[in-house]
């Protein structure tokens, strides 16, 4: 016996687990992996239909369209002239198509997470035990390399835009069920107290009271979601995510430092719109409560 | 039997208050509860009937129990034994379902920190009660409107709480709990967190309103002046028991311990006490003059003066002379709280 070596488990046994359990996922993936496919397609539907629809339209539309939007969120006319000159420069560099895939994958994975984050949110604040069980789960997730994801995804579901979108939304997801639980958690007592004085039902209460009051919270939680799915956005090009990833992936390839850097700012361009046009809707959300006595 | 009933009611905080409970019931203080055994004693062998269409006082200092017993008449808080008994229905003995609906319809609730909605207009806050009930839309707007009017904010709608004052945004939580018809109103310290001049303002409201709505009300406070000015009904909590229960003259008269002569030591005898308390049966010299038995120290000096004399007849309701008053007696009785003062 060694005492300099580590104890390591034998290369045998090793190889047999490596290969159990990669051979388990792939027997699973035979088994269900058509079965989860077919249940997601939902989110492909939207996602190919998302992305038909600002590619289709003319592209000066599109620009009034989106500055428009980031008007009505936020109601201030600088960042909505950045926004109409920063998409412009976009597509004047020859981004234009890259950048709407990209919109309309954080679309689909920032709505798919809203909608799966803000229940699985609300469960863990109900629920000391869910949330004792889901905490950790969260860390791993928000801990684990984001290259981590694409392998099982890519294992499912092969190369494409489902997988893309699958991955980016499980890196996403975290923030918003961590900010609705605690947004919901904070809610003052008194007010909950109210509201079970006059008999609400725990339906009534969720909707009339700890989702209104939680929402500021939700919100940044929704703006995290968006900011990190842009991020995976780029990663998720790897297992063939359509945009902005692609020009990025491309210029790694062949050292194109040009393609690179100009695909890296319409990532920055994108990602200052939308935090910024998405901060400023939550502020205005909760102006009333501004003005506090 | 109507009104509200508690019976041998006991609340105690912690982990294992069946075993607690036993050693209170043995005689056990809160201190020593505390101390030994980490629990709370919340409340402790509470038997007090409410009389339907009256208003309940209950007062203590922070920490006697006030908001634990008033929680536990709609059940907002379980006791540890007891019994709630309102409208002759056990409050204990209700399902979810009848519990929620007892709350919807029977009592609403006002508390010390408002607890308005903040994302929603006055409007819609006063509303919040007759959503829960299910009342459609039109007869909510009208319902709502007339109790924002009866506590006078009327032009107030549409604004947010936060934009409101104190006083304002409490009157917004007093439409609430009476837009919904309910017969019997928990105040929990409504008023504590108001200014002087705004509360007294709001006590006025709500004597008002009584006057003429005769509902249940269980008002709580720490303060004696504002109990002594609310009712007549006063009972005295202290670490989670009741020490006095009486009015306002039984309990300025006699209080029942040194807790609550502290309490009564700061209060301005002559607005409180009744001339009865001080009348004698000296009638020889009483002269003409007749006052109504429940006339105040104060007021009765007052008139007395203006009369120019210094004694007068004390009458029943029904104008039958039961005693005399001097007004030396009366002077006397308002400097024996002086001496009482400067004495501590
Ligand atoms: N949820 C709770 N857990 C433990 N102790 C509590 C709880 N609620 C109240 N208490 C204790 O019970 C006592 C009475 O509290 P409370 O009814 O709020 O008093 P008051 O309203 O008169 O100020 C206090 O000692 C308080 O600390
Ligand atoms: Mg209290």
């Amino acid at each position: 016996m060694d005492w300099f070596e580590f104890p390591e488990m034998e290369r045998e046994q090793l190889r047999d687990l490596r290969k159990g359990i990669d051979e388990g996922f792939r027997d699973f993936t035979r088994a269900y992996g058509e079965t989860i496919e077919n249940a997601l397609y939902p989110v492909e539907w939207f996602l190919k239909h998302f992305e038909n629809l600002l590619l289709d339209t003319p592209w000066i539309i599109v620009l009034l369209a989106l500055s428009g939007i980031v008007y009505f969120a936020s109601r201030r006319p600088w960042l909505t002239l950045g926004t109409f000159f920063g998409m412009a420069l976009i597509g004047y560099f020859g981004m234009w198509e890259d950048a709407m895939k990209t919109l309309a994958m954080i679309s689909t994975a920032t709505l798919g997470s809203v909608l799966l984050g803000i229940p699985l949110g609300i469960g863990m604040a109900k629920s000391d035990r869910v949330q004792t069980v889901m905490n950790p789960i969260l860390d791993v997730m928000q801990t684990m390399p984001s290259f981590v994801y694409l392998i099982p995804v890519i294992m499912l579901f092969g190369i494409g835009k489902l997988p893309g979108i699958i991955a980016v939304i499980i890196y996403a997801i975290p923030p918003i069920i961590r900010l609705t639980n605690l947004g919901i958690r904070l809610v003052d007592k008194e007010v909950l107290e109210a509201a079970d004085a006059f008999g609400s039902t725990s339906w009534k209460r969720l909707t009339n009271v700890q989702i209104p009051l939680a929402l500021p919270t939700i919100m940044a939680g929704v703006n995290q979601t968006i900011m990190m799915a842009l991020a995976m956005v780029v990663v998720a090009a790897l297992v063939g995510a359509p945009g902005l990833g692609q020009p990025v992936l491309k210029a790694i390839n062949n050292q194109f430092l040009f393609m690179g850097v100009s695909a890296g700012m319409a990532i920055v361009i994108l990602a200052i719109i939308i935090d910024r046009a998405s901060q400023a809707y939550g502020q205005r959300l909760q102006s009333h409560r501004e003005k506090e006595h | 039997m109507s009104g509200i009933q508690i019976k041998n009611l006991y609340k105690i905080f912690g982990d294992d208050p069946a075993m607690a409970l036993d050693l209170v019931k043995k005689g056990m203080g809160k201190a020593e509860l505390q101390d030994k055994h980490s629990h709370v004693l919340g409340l402790q062998d509470i038997n007090i009937d409410m009389p339907d269409g009256g208003i309940q006082v209950v007062m203590g200092l922070s920490g006697s129990g006030k908001s634990t017993l008033i929680r536990h008449i709609n059940r907002l808080i379980e006791p540890t034994a007891g019994e709630v008994i309102v409208d002759g229905v056990d409050v204990l003995g209700m399902s979810r379902g009848d519990l929620r609906k007892f709350r919807a319809n029977k009592t609403s609730m006002v508390f010390q920190k408002f607890a308005l909605l903040p994302h929603r207009t006055v409007q819609s806050n006063v509303e919040y009660g007759l959503e829960v009930q299910g009342v459609s839309a039109s007869e909510r707007h009208a319902r709502s409107k007339k109790w924002i009017d009866r506590v006078g904010l009327g032009g107030f709608e549409e604004n947010y709480p936060s934009q409101l004052s104190g006083g304002m945004q409490q009157r917004v939580g007093l439409a609430r709990a009476l837009a919904t018809d309910a017969e019997i109103l928990l105040m929990d310290e409504a008023f504590s967190a108001l200014d002087p001049l705004i509360r007294t303002d709001m006590q006025d409201v709500l004597l008002e309103l009584q006057s003429e709505l005769k509902k249940t009300i269980v008002f709580i406070t720490h303060d004696l002046d504002e109990a002594l000015r609310i009712g007549d009904n006063i009972c005295i909590l202290r670490d989670g028991g009741i020490v006095q229960k009486g009015n306002a003259q039984d309990i300025i008269l006699h209080p029942a311990d040194d807790y609550i002569k502290d309490f009564v030591k700061d209060i301005n005898r002559a607005r409180v006490l009744r001339i009865d308390s001080l009348m004698s049966d000296d009638l020889a010299n009483a002269g003409t003059m007749k006052l109504d038995r429940d006339t105040r120290l104060d007021e009765a000096a007052r008139q007395m003066q203006e009369a120019d004399v210094t004694k007068a007849q004390v009458v029943d309701s029904s104008d039958k002379v039961i005693g005399a008053i001097a007004l030396d007696d009366i002077v006397n009785s308002m400097v024996e709280k002086v001496e009482v003062e400067s004495t501590v």
